[in-house]
């Protein structure tokens, strides 16, 4: 049964990114009116950190996603806001198969989602190859979650390398209903987004609505490439979508997406990664285009990178560059690499593939670099410590 | 008892030992043997589905084991090498 969302409150602190990158992580620092910043050294120097996330239940605890070019995954974890780390005694691993049947290795944890405050120290995770995982404690021990790891249903619309993006297929976008936690959605960047109102027992495919590449049938699950999901706090009725294909919000209870991006500029079109929405306003949300014409570039339109926000859920949609670099910069964003915090006005911040930090503390109308010559940014979560 | 090199990338969990003896009829037992001791190491090394993974060679004296069920000779060293590929 969904009880109402708590009514998200306004942040005052000071605000933490927390940054994955190719070659490790890092924490950036601000002070309280986010104008100064202070960069950590780097943490797991080497490691790929595909996402570095704070368990926002007691603001202390944090999970890193980590990989190197050579060893297996796994999952450093810390009890103090990153000061220690301890490696996860069972991180994330697919059920061992019969010698004489082909099993899947987990090779990275993508995606890291703490889940409900009714449930401490539950954790999710979505790795490549696809698969979900769940943790009971605090991320310490990990064990597949939900049947769909194992399902030939699912395993064909998860499909395969072949299939995918270019360093493996990833389940990402674990969503927990912050009403209900038996209410999840998961996201695969080959075979669409996914539901469950019974906490894993049983999940249902989620893509009516959703364009797939010209030719194909947008009935068939697996052509869809859902790159960011995001569920609005003020009303979790409401989803936000940046697909390969478009742009797209629901509206609960229709099952069937509304392709907003279509009211985006069409000479930038509404391609892209990452999906950012206010913590108190399910009207308003954020994108940030690349350019996908052609053989897909995925860089800034141009070469003038710039958000669109739409205060209206999709209606129309603004751009928002003033700051940013006027012309040349040919950046990437990916989809974890762009994020909010909860103050009010609410603080942007996106990170490159270039390794650059920019962040506006005005909802996009204005932007700053905060941050340069890092490694390739994967991610980017904002953190309101203790 | 079998000596086992350590990779530098793999020191970590050996408290920076670039050398340890481990007890093992097989690859496997040596593996586990050494994961016994060091917690997580063999996971870095095998997937799940106990196969070497990609990137990571393991020799006997500069002969090159290609799966867990190797027998180990009691002598010589076990190298456990990461292959570093790309930038």
């Amino acid at each position: 049964m969904k009880s109402s969302p708590a009514n998200p409150k306004p942040g005052s602190g000071p605000i933490a990114l927390l940054i994955g990158t190719r070659k490790g992580a890092f924490i950036l620092r601000g002070d309280r009116s986010r104008r100064a910043w202070r960069l950590s050294s780097p943490m797991f120097l080497g490691h790929i950190v595909h996402h570095l996330m704070l368990d926002p239940r007691d603001r202390r605890t944090m999970l890193m996603a980590s990989s190197t070019g050579h060893l297996g995954p796994t999952i450093f974890r810390s009890t103090d806001a990153g000061k220690t780390w301890k490696e996860s005694v069972a991180p994330p691993a697919f059920v061992k198969v019969p010698e004489s049947e082909k099993g899947r290795a987990v090779n990275h944890t993508f995606w890291l989602t703490p889940c409900h405050p009714n449930e401490p120290n539950v954790w999710y995770a979505g790795t490549s190859p696809q698969g979900l995982f769940r943790s009971d404690d605090g991320g310490n021990t990990w064990r597949p979650f939900s049947y769909i790891n194992d399902d030939p249903q699912y395993r064909e619309w998860m499909g395969t390398v072949q299939d995918g993006t270019p360093d493996g297929p990833k389940l990402h976008s674990i969503i927990v209903d912050p009403r209900d936690p038996q209410h999840l959605y998961f996201a695969m960047s080959g075979g669409g987004v996914h539901e469950s109102f019974d906490r894993g027992a049983t999940f249902t495919p989620l893509v009516k609505g959703l364009d797939v590449v010209e030719g194909f049938n947008p009935t068939t699950v697996t052509f869809h490439d859902p790159h960011c999901v995001r569920i609005c706090p003020s009303n979790p009725d409401r989803l936000y979508q940046q697909n390969h294909c478009g742009i797209y919000r629901l509206d609960r209870p229709s099952n069937e997406w509304v392709r907003i991006g279509k009211n985006m500029p069409k000479k930038i079109g509404d391609i892209g990664f990452p999906m950012v929405v206010h913590p108190r306003d399910a009207d308003t949300a954020w994108v940030f285009p690349m350019d996908g014409q052609t053989v897909w570039p995925r860089v800034s339109p141009e070469g003038k990178p710039a958000a669109y926000v739409t205060r209206n859920a999709g209606k129309t949609w603004a751009r928002q560059d003033k700051g940013l670099p006027q012309a040349n910069a040919w950046w990437t964003v990916k989809r974890q690499a762009m994020s909010g915090d909860a103050h009010n006005p609410i603080g942007l911040y996106l990170g490159t593939t270039s390794g650059e930090i920019w962040a506006s503390r005005n909802e996009g109308a204005t932007w700053t670099c905060i941050a340069r010559h890092l490694p390739e940014i994967y991610s980017i979560e904002t953190a309101s410590l203790r | 008892m079998m000596r086992v090199h350590i990779p530098t990338a793999l020191r970590s969990y050996t408290g920076q030992n670039g050398e340890v003896d481990v007890d093992g009829a097989t690859l496997a037992d040596a593996l586990t043997a050494l994961d016994h001791r060091y917690p997580g190491i063999r996971f870095r090394i095998i997937t799940e589905q106990d196969k070497i993974r990609p990137h990571i060679r393991i020799f006997v004296n500069e002969e090159p084991l290609h799966d867990l069920t190797a027998p180990l000779h009691q002598t010589g060293t076990l190298y456990i090498i990461c292959a570093l590929s790309g930038g």
